[in-house]
């Protein structure tokens, strides 16, 4: 499954870009992690990082549609 | 509940955000005004660039509101922040919140600028003279 993936943050700077897209075996998001990791190892680097699906923060087990509009949350530091 | 939360690229304005949480069954408000620092551990910050996963930061923004509400007789709430460059001695964040007692007002306060820090999608990268780092990114 392809999915588009938005970026914020060190994200960006990781993939090189604020949207990308992401090829994955399967539909969740432990297996959407995998995919990024080995594409763009930096990931693996970060304090932390989450998925949010449809603007929430998702679980590792997380269903993913192709349709969902999915980002890479890393550490925040608002305020 | 009564809140007022947005994300803006425009200067933050202190007195607006005290006016809006005003009201007569009000007996205190406690402000929080974040503001940038000219240095982190000893090394010269030029300016912060803030940035934010806008419609998920605002969503996560109004849970925090809800929960406070729910913790404390909170009577209005604001939260207004700021993203974009911003320099030293500018103003990322203001939270504002009215309660008939202080008590709550000031621990409704505390409670929703620590919990922003955790859980909303917004991100800053600070501008040192001899380069730029993500806040937190790494460990």
């Amino acid at each position: 499954m392809k999915v588009n993936v938005l970026a914020f943050g060190i994200a960006k700077d990781i993939f090189g870009g604020s949207s990308i897209t992401a090829e994955l075996d399967g539909n969740t998001t432990a297996e959407l992690k995998k995919s990024l990791e080995k594409t763009y190892p930096r990931l693996k680097q970060l304090a932390s990082y989450m998925v949010a699906v449809n603007s929430e923060y998702a679980q590792d087990n997380s269903i993913i549609n192709e349709t969902d509009e999915i980002a890479v949350i890393p550490p925040v530091s608002g305020g | 509940m009564e809140t007022q939360i947005t994300i803006s690229d425009k200067p933050l304005n202190i007195q607006s955000c005290i006016d809006w949480v005003m009201s007569p069954q009000s007996g205190g408000i406690d402000v929080f005004i974040g503001t940038v620092r000219d240095a982190t551990k000893g090394k010269k910050v030029v300016r912060l660039d803030f940035e934010a996963y806008e419609p998920m930061a605002l969503k996560e923004m109004e849970k925090i509101a809800a929960q406070a509400f729910e913790k404390w007789p909170v009577q209005k709430l604001l939260i207004h922040h700021r993203v974009g460059t911003l320099d030293v001695g500018e103003i990322p964040v203001i939270i504002a919140v009215s309660c008939a007692h202080r008590d709550a007002a000031f621990e409704a306060c505390r409670f929703v600028i620590d919990t922003l820090k955790q859980t909303v999608p917004i991100w800053k990268k600070e501008a040192f003279e001899d380069g730029e780092v993500w806040v937190a990114a790494h460990p």
